[in-house]
């Protein structure tokens, strides 16, 4: 299972920086939402593979998978959404302030002003 | 607590001259003196304890970690320095009322003023080696605020600027210094150094501790090569001149000196060092100040002269130099602060301060020029007057070195005092006799008494110390006995020594003096011949630009605009780190045994392996692009679920609807794009493939290892300290509170960014885009089709029904706030997408900006509540509360956070997805009335 889960995560990290390469916004948008699927999947393996013993307390049981990554993860995965939404927001619009969708941006050529 | 209130009062006094500055000038100044005074006075209080060698002690915690606390400790030293800090500070106040002009903000004047005498009590009173560099730094910050405090002045921004990045580099290697020296004497505590010096000396460290320390003391006292911030300080008004940069701050360094003379004093490395840079200060400065015309610059060098000497003394090795030098700076402060105050005077009067355009002022301004001249005279070492005092024992000190090892020193001392007589006479001799010159226009008299009363102050003092000496002996022991050792004969003072080495020196020195200041035309001439091509402020300056350039050349190769190449970089640089890390790394074998493999898992992997390389292909068709995304994150939230965690899989399935919702609305601004795909960086495909290589690798070295977890803490507590079985929903609301409820409050901003990202798109450029805006694409005839909408108003209640269910459960079971907050939005916009906006808007009155306040409030006061019981915050209480008719129901108060929790972020992402949805208004989507309408044809537009 380990194999599958690394196989998972490592596909989903390649994807997401490819995209994350793009010049236009949205392809870094699902670029993004990848790496966090990767990010959110390496954090809770974290706590390493526990098969069909969910971390619900019962008298008497010994196995379970640990919970803190979990908690960890849970959030992340609702602020991730928040990102992708802001992302999104911003894409659009600077898509109807500038008139186009591209995540790059003029290069810094002015020279800093030093008072001496 | 008597020390700690000596500090504390000015620093929190500094409020008080600002508020009080409405009222008047008059007000301003007494709201500085207070707090200075009742410090002066609880200072004085505790005189008779110090005196009996019992040092006055506050001590409190602060990071017991780190070794800082909150100590301070009266000794002698401190005593005599923070005397002179708060004596001279009241006379400072008084002047700066009348030299400051009147549209000038002198209670912000005041204010910095009592920041610096508040940060330097500390320097001088810490017993801390963490505590000392914390208020040194502050000395340094109060001091740039102070030098430019004319902030139209060129001039005074360098000068700040400089003074800054000297005293502040200088005070970094001095915290670095004191660190080192903490760790290796096992102790913080400044005054139990001097018991481990056998320690201290023996540590390989040693060398570098000292260093260090050294060249935060010489920075800050502006000791040669660092000398040249300190004239150019002066662009300050003369009240920070006179108190800072020559009575008080800039003896900081001498301070940290005489403190660490029990550690380092009397070793080789320390009295070459301190002997031999003093020395040279002190005659550099000295030569330097005698060629200046300007009369601040001229003192300032005198200062620095000053300084060096007192350095010099310091590193002399005898416990009587040391003494001698602790006389020097009281001599010192006194005279030279009356000069200063002096000179702002003329300056204030004549409007100059250049030797070359004033003479003869005695004429005008008889005040003034007798107390100029006394201090002057005092300053060249005439006698009766205190620096004649100072001067001698200096003299006899450094003669008392052995001709053989010494000569160097002895020539530089006799040189040194030559030049000080020589430009202590020409300061009064040309400015105040011959014949009087003023500049063009100007009308010179005495000043009011604010202006003389400070400087009539100090010069009664350099009169009466100068005759009767032995008045500052108790003070002097005192404070040479903390520094140098108790229990030894100190030197009597007295004004008369008898005929000695000294004394010629003197007289040698008044002769020579005279003759230079004579000859000084043709001097001057040759010495501006061959002026000192070491500029230390135009090295600064060079330096500065040159960073500024790098800086820039870099920025300009880093910053190339192309997201794509920062994520390169950054990959890159994570990658070749983490295979330096693996290389450094031993061996390694799995130490967990594999999980079994299923054979649903297998296929729902290849799914998504299939999914993912879809996307990759088809990133420009947008629609199957995100509907592709959907599906990863569906096998993603199937992988969570088979990995024992319910909770996220919910999550995450929630999540990923109202994601795909989102993405989809935004299809309606960002359409496929149908140009060709811009050039992408090189070596994308690569680092990414490596970047997904080395990551899966790591995940699956991770997942095979074995390492110490919380697991069972988490597991043992859940139920007996949270109240909750479901372990993950207990750590949310409970055992990291703290971390959730910063988490729903980033997630309620960014839902308020969005809502006014949007709204600044009503106006401007945007607006007009957006009014303009042509969606490519054909729109389906039926937006809201009949079965959609009356399936969607029949499941509604069932829906908030699950909702219920799923909160309630969530502390015991899978659920929980953060997952009915995703149902429930859905359940929503299930409404919104089947009926339309407009529709569900009149009928649904939600206002997301009170929800996610509501919910934020409802989690802090949850959270307090828990204070009001004297736990510590959102710390959760839990019972069974017996309900008729039901019976006992098991609650927790973290239900209550965990309720915050749904509202702020029901309304964060109800928030961001409604006013996207709006922003198709402003494009000219037509809203419906009815449900179920058809498209109908925009009213701007010819067709659809």
């Amino acid at each position: 299972m380990e194999v599958l889960f690394a196989v998972l995560i490592g596909a989903l990290t390649a994807a997401g920086v490819y995209l994350c390469c793009l010049r236009q916004v949205f392809p870094v948008v699902l670029g993004l939402s990848l790496l966090s699927y990767a990010t959110n999947l390496f954090v809770f393996v974290a706590g390493r593979l526990t098969l069909g013993a969910p971390p619900i307390w019962e008298e008497g049981v010994t196995r379970f998978a640990d919970p803190l990554p979990q908690a960890l993860v849970l959030t992340a995965i609702v602020i991730s959404f928040g990102m992708t939404a802001l992302l999104v927001v911003l894409a659009i619009r600077a898509r109807f302030e500038a008139g186009a969708e591209r995540s790059d941006a003029p290069a810094v050529t002015e020279r800093p002003e030093v008072e001496r | 607590m008597g020390a700690s209130a000596i500090v504390a009062l000015p620093l929190l006094g500094a409020i008080l001259p600002p508020l009080f500055a409405r009222a008047g000038r008059t007000p301003a100044l007494l709201a500085a003196l207070t707090p200075s005074l009742a410090a002066l006075a609880l200072l004085w209080g505790q005189g008779a304890a110090v005196f009996s060698g019992e040092p006055v002690v506050a001590l409190a915690p602060w990071v017991p970690s780190l070794g800082l606390e909150w100590a301070l400790r009266i000794d002698g030293l401190g005593f005599f320095f923070a005397s002179l800090i708060l004596a001279i500070g009241v006379l400072i106040f008084i002047y700066s009322r009348g030299y400051l002009a009147g549209n000038e903000s002198l209670g912000t004047f005041y204010a910095y003023l009592l920041l610096f005498q508040g940060a330097m009590l500390g320097v001088v009173l810490a017993d801390n080696l963490l505590l000392l560099p914390v208020f040194w730094e502050l000395t340094s910050l109060s001091s740039f605020l102070l030098i430019g405090f004319w902030r139209h002045l060129q001039d005074g921004r360098r000068g700040a600027r400089l003074a800054l990045a000297i005293t502040g580099a200088g005070g970094l290697a001095l915290l670095a210094g004191l660190i080192l020296l903490g760790e290796v004497a096992g102790t913080y505590r400044i005054s139990e150094l001097a018991a481990r010096r056998e320690v201290i000396l023996a540590a390989p460290l040693a060398p570098v501790i000292l260093a260090l320390i050294l060249l935060g003391a010489f920075t800050k006292s502006a000791q040669f090569p660092f000398h040249f911030w300190l004239p150019h300080a002066m662009a300050a008004p003369t009240p920070v001149s006179a108190y800072l940069h020559s009575a008080t701050m800039v003896k900081a360094g001498l301070y940290l000196l005489a403190r660490l003379w029990p550690v380092f004093g009397q070793t080789d490395a320390w009295d070459a060092w301190v002997t031999g840079v003093g020395a040279a200060t002190m005659l550099l400065g000295a030569v330097i100040a005698f060629f200046k015309d300007d009369l601040k610059a001229l003192l300032a060098y005198s200062t620095v002269s000053h300084l060096g000497l007192v350095t010099m003394l310091l590193g002399l090795g005898s416990p009587t130099a040391v003494f001698a030098a602790m006389l020097h700076i009281l001599m010192h402060a006194t005279f030279k602060a009356a000069l200063f105050m002096n000179t702002g005077i003329v300056d204030h009067e004549t409007g100059s301060r250049d030797l070359r355009r004033l003479g003869g002022l005695a004429k005008v301004m008889p005040g003034t020029a007798g107390l100029g001249t006394l201090a002057a005279l005092s300053m060249a070492g005439v006698p009766p007057l205190n620096g004649f005092v100072s001067k001698e024992e200096m003299l006899a000190e450094a003669l008392a070195i052995r001709w053989g090892d010494g000569w160097l020193l002895w020539a530089i001392v006799v040189l040194a005092t030559i030049f000080s007589a020589a430009y202590a006479f020409r300061y009064f001799s040309a400015l105040f006799f011959g014949p009087l010159r003023l500049p063009e226009g100007r009308r010179a008299h005495d000043p009011p008494a604010l202006l003389w009363g400070p400087p009539l102050a100090l010069v009664v003092a350099v009169v009466v110390l100068g005759l009767w000496p032995g008045l500052a002996e108790p003070l002097l022991v005192a404070a040479s006995a903390s520094a140098a050792g108790s229990g030894r004969a100190w030197p009597e003072l007295a004004l008369w020594h008898g005929f000695g080495a000294p004394l010629v020196v003197s007289v040698a020195a008044f002769v020579c003096g005279a003759a230079l200041v004579w000859r000084y035309p043709a001097l001057s001439r040759r010495a501006l011949a061959w002026a000192l091509p070491l500029d230390g402020r135009r090295m600064f300056f060079a330096a500065q630009t040159g960073l500024a350039r790098g800086a820039h050349c870099l920025v300009v190769r880093l910053h190339s605009g192309v997201l794509g190449r920062y994520v390169l970089l950054l990959t890159g640089v994570s990658l070749v780190a983490l295979a330096l890390g693996w290389g450094m790394g031993e061996g390694w074998r799995p130490q967990r045994p594999p999980t079994p493999v299923n054979g649903l898992a297998v296929i729902f992997v290849a799914i998504a392996l299939v999914a993912i390389g879809l996307v990759l292909r088809w990133h420009q068709e947008r629609l199957r692009a995100v509907l592709l995304t959907g599906a990863v994150g569906l096998v993603v939230s199937l992988a969570f679920l088979h990995a024992s965690a319910p909770d996220l899989a919910l999550t995450q399935i929630a999540v990923e609807a109202v994601t795909t919702v989102l993405l989809l609305l935004t299809l309606f601004f960002l359409p496929q794009h149908d140009a060709a795909s811009l050039p992408k960086p090189r070596g994308a495909a690569v680092v990414a493939v490596l970047a997904g290589l080395v990551v899966g690798l790591l995940a699956w070295v991770m997942m095979r290892n074995e390492a110490p977890t919380l697991a069972d803490y988490f597991w043992s507590r859940s139920v007996p300290e949270g109240g909750g079985s479901n372990v993950v929903n207990v750590i949310l609301v409970d055992f990291r509170g703290y971390d959730t409820y910063g988490e729903i409050t980033v997630l309620g901003i960014a839902g308020l960014v969005i809502y006014a990202l949007l709204q600044g798109m009503q106006e401007g450029v945007a607006r007009k885009n957006l009014h303009a805006w042509r969606f490519p694409f054909a729109l389906s005839a039926t937006r809201h089709p009949l079965p959609f909408a009356v399936t969607a108003r029949v499941m509604l209640p069932f829906l908030l029904t699950a909702v219920v269910y799923v909160f309630l459960r969530g502390h015991n079971a899978p659920g929980g706030g953060f997952i009915a907050a995703l149902l429930v939005t859905l359940a929503f916009l299930i409404q919104y997408m089947a009926s339309g906006l407009s529709w569900t808007m009149q009928r649904l009155r939600l206002d997301a900006h009170l929800w996610i306040g509501m919910g934020l409030l409802v989690a802090g006061a949850t959270g307090m509540a828990a204070m009001v019981f004297g736990a510590p915050f959102l710390r959760s209480a839990h019972g069974e509360v017996p309900v008729p008719g039901i019976g006992p129901v098991a609650l927790a108060s973290a239900m209550g956070f965990d309720l915050g929790v749904l509202l702020t972020v029901f309304g964060a992402v109800t928030l961001a997805l409604v006013q996207l949805a709006f922003l198709g208004r402003l494009a000219g989507f037509a809203p419906n009335r009815t449900p179920m309408d058809p498209v109908r044809p925009r009213p701007s537009s010819e067709g659809g």
